[in-house]
């Protein structure tokens, strides 16, 4: 199936069928593609991918890099550019009305009224997501004022002040003048966060939004992150290729390989049952410091091109286990216990 | 000095001028020692802007030092020039963090490789066959010799970086942040390299990198650097498993473990605030403004290094009293 997303639609065309999520499910994403058109050939960057995320929960996409964990989730909100396309595929959500709409088919007014109040981003660079000629307390502001016309710079300079006071910014009254360049990098992302609850999403999604610094601060912003989250109730989407990060805060994680999503389970499955050969060598590949490591397990050979992607299983050229079959065939994902699954065939004769 | 001794640095200082001002400067290693045994791995961590790449260029003259000494083997090289400079760089060689960045966009691998071979004048044949069996070393073929950096991904081009320093059979290197432009499973790859390659010609490796699990695995001895300074140094086992100083308990506690169990089942210690600048480092222990077990000496008072058990120093009041 293919969306023309050229064509504007209007609210009436999006309730003609009944949409409907899962018991305290506020986004179900659904066998999502989306390609990107270069001189090069069509780079296949997600294929068929489905996720869902519940109220209150975290869950984290893993995977390396070009693996389509970023592209996958600005897809949610549609914020592909040329020469990408979304291609098929449904994301429900839930709105704060109660009502379930399909993302990928909504209004471009509608949606905007979504992006930046119900869902909310947190990218990898706090640097280039503020603008160097505002202060943080306009950008606070901005955000306000883009979702509540009557909103009042008086109080929502207030408003600002509390977020950074939330955020654990020392003397927020000071701070909430100042311009980007004039804070460390732990304290822009702390105001890029602060900016991104200033209207209490539903859900958020962080990308790598801890990569560039420092340990001690990156335990501070995830500390300060389940502390929020604890208070909003908001669904959280993290992306990161960290596991050490994915251990410590994720409830269920999603490893991506290629553009797919090759196994799915609670942070227990994946990390003390983990299924997909690919997510056994990931884990492996990663040093513990709490632990003696004879070996690290390095994965041979190289991520595939996406341009051309390996026929069958995506990860069958460099699988030490591959069979005959997964060179031909994809494999689907198979369920191994519940809420634990893997695309891979060597489960299928369980 | 005994032997074994392969580097050995006393009170080693660099201090950068500020732009436009006479007074102010930098502290960006301000007053370092420490030794690196023979066939050892010595790992240096700490936080962005602590002074670790500043220390590894040091150790290799690539900047001069404001003060300070540095030996290899049982030598002061910190007054090394010209030919006697040329030798010690045959001996001492460095990887840069980034391969992209590190190696020359308009050479060839062959050429990039050859380049320190013809600078010291190492004989070795046929330059062709030479280099066709050095690049088995490191994993790569004879394919890749005339491609140029970009046509290579990221793991290969450091492989060939990591070559291009053992090239002339060097004793020590400094690696610097080796993996951390690279993805976990390449990262992975780099490091069984190193290994293999330290084992192969009883290298000695100084690895510096923010990432903390990665130095641990790598190397025997560990130092923690604090706005320029060496606040604890140490068998890494040891250290990773009872830190002494204030700042390293805070640092390690904040390595995120790749086990949910451990992760989440650990005490959380979350430091406050963020290091103060390097330009005017608080007086006293620098960690005080920040430590919860700060004392009125600590705000006065500078530590040193001192031995508490056997091979393990760390510079804090806490310990000096016993």
């Amino acid at each position: 199936m293919s969306i023309d997303l050229r064509r504007r639609r209007s609210v009436g065309d999006i309730v003609e069928k009944r949409l409907d999520l899962g018991e305290g499910e506020i986004l179900r994403v659904k066998d999502l593609v989306v390609k990107f058109y270069t001189y090069a050939g069509v780079v296949h960057a997600v294929s068929s991918v489905s996720f869902y995320v519940k109220e209150g929960e975290t869950i984290s996409l893993v995977g390396e890099t070009g693996c389509g964990k970023s592209v996958t989730t600005r897809a949610i909100t549609r914020l592909i550019e040329s020469p990408g396309r979304i291609e098929g595929g449904s994301v429900l959500f839930r709105r704060r009305s109660g009502q379930v709409v399909d993302l990928l088919k909504l209004d471009p007014e509608t949606l905007r009224q979504i992006r930046g109040n119900e869902i909310a981003y947190i990218f990898q660079d706090p640097t280039s997501s503020l603008d160097p000629l505002y202060t943080i307390g306009y950008h606070i502001h901005e955000t306000i004022k883009a979702h509540s016309k009557n909103a009042v710079k008086k109080e929502t300079l207030k408003k600002a002040i509390d977020l950074l006071r939330q955020v654990l910014i020392p003397s927020p009254e000071v701070r909430v003048k100042n311009y980007p360049h004039e804070m460390s990098g732990g304290m822009r992302q702390r105001s890029v966060i602060a900016i991104s609850l200033s209207n209490t999403p539903r859900l958020l999604i962080a990308d790598e939004p801890t990569t560039n610094l420092d340990v001690t601060i990156q335990a501070q912003i995830l500390d300060l992150m389940r502390k929020l989250q604890e208070r909003y109730r908001m669904g959280v989407i993290l992306i990161t290729h960290n596991l050490g990060v994915v251990a410590d805060v994720a409830d269920r994680v999603y490893v991506m390989y290629a553009g797919k999503i090759v196994e799915e389970g609670s942070v227990e499955q994946i990390f003390y049952n983990p299924q997909h050969p690919y997510t056994k060598l990931l884990l492996r590949a990663v040093p513990d410091p709490t632990k003696r490591i004879e070996k690290l397990e390095s994965i041979p050979g190289i991520v595939p091109s996406l341009i051309n992607p390996p026929p069958g299983c995506r990860f069958q050229p460099r699988c030490p286990f591959a069979i005959d079959k997964c060179s031909r065939v994809e494999p689907p994902m198979i369920e191994v216990e519940d809420g634990h699954g893997a695309a891979c065939w060597l489960l299928e004769k369980k | 000095m005994s032997m074994d001794i392969l580097l050995e640095v006393k009170a080693l200082k660099k201090y950068f001028r500020v732009r436009g001002s006479l007074t102010k400067k930098v502290r960006a290693v301000d007053g370092v020692d420490f030794s690196v045994k023979r066939g050892e791995t010595l790992g240096v961590v700490g936080e962005s802007g602590c002074g670790k790449t500043t220390l590894g260029k040091l150790v290799l003259k690539l900047i001069e030092p404001t003060s300070g000494k540095i030996f290899f083997e049982g030598r002061d090289v910190t007054k090394a020039r010209g030919k006697w400079l040329k030798e010690y760089w045959r001996n001492a060689q460095m990887v840069f963090q980034d391969p992209h960045t590190s190696l020359d966009p308009k050479m060839t691998i062959a050429s990039i490789l050859l380049e320190p071979v013809r600078f010291h004048k190492i004989s070795v044949g046929d330059e062709e066959e030479f280099l066709v069996r050095q690049m088995e070393l490191v994993g790569l073929g004879k394919e890749h010799l005339y491609r140029y950096p970009h046509e290579l991904s990221g793991g290969q081009k450091q492989r060939v970086a990591i070559l291009r320093a053992i090239i002339t059979r060097p004793k020590f290197i400094v690696l610097d942040e080796p993996t951390s432009s690279l993805d976990v499973s390449v990262q992975a790859q780099i490091l069984e390299l190193l290994k293999e390659l330290q084992r192969k010609f009883s290298l000695t490796y100084m690895f510096i990198s923010h990432d903390i699990s990665v130095v641990k695995y790598m190397s025997s001895k560990m130092a923690v650097m604090y706005l320029g300074k060496i606040v604890e140094i140490g068998p890494s086992d040891q250290l990773f498993e009872k830190p002494l100083h204030p700042y390293t308990k805070f640092l390690l506690a904040s390595v995120p473990i790749p086990d949910p169990k451990t992760s989440r089942s650990r005490e959380r210690m979350i430091i406050r605030g963020e290091p103060p600048s390097p330009i005017n480092p608080p007086p006293g222990c620098r960690f005080h403004p920040r430590c919860p077990f700060a004392t009125e000496q600590c705000r006065r008072q500078e530590p040193t290094l001192i031995e508490v058990e056997p091979e393990r120093f760390v510079a804090c009041w806490l310990f000096a009293k016993k």
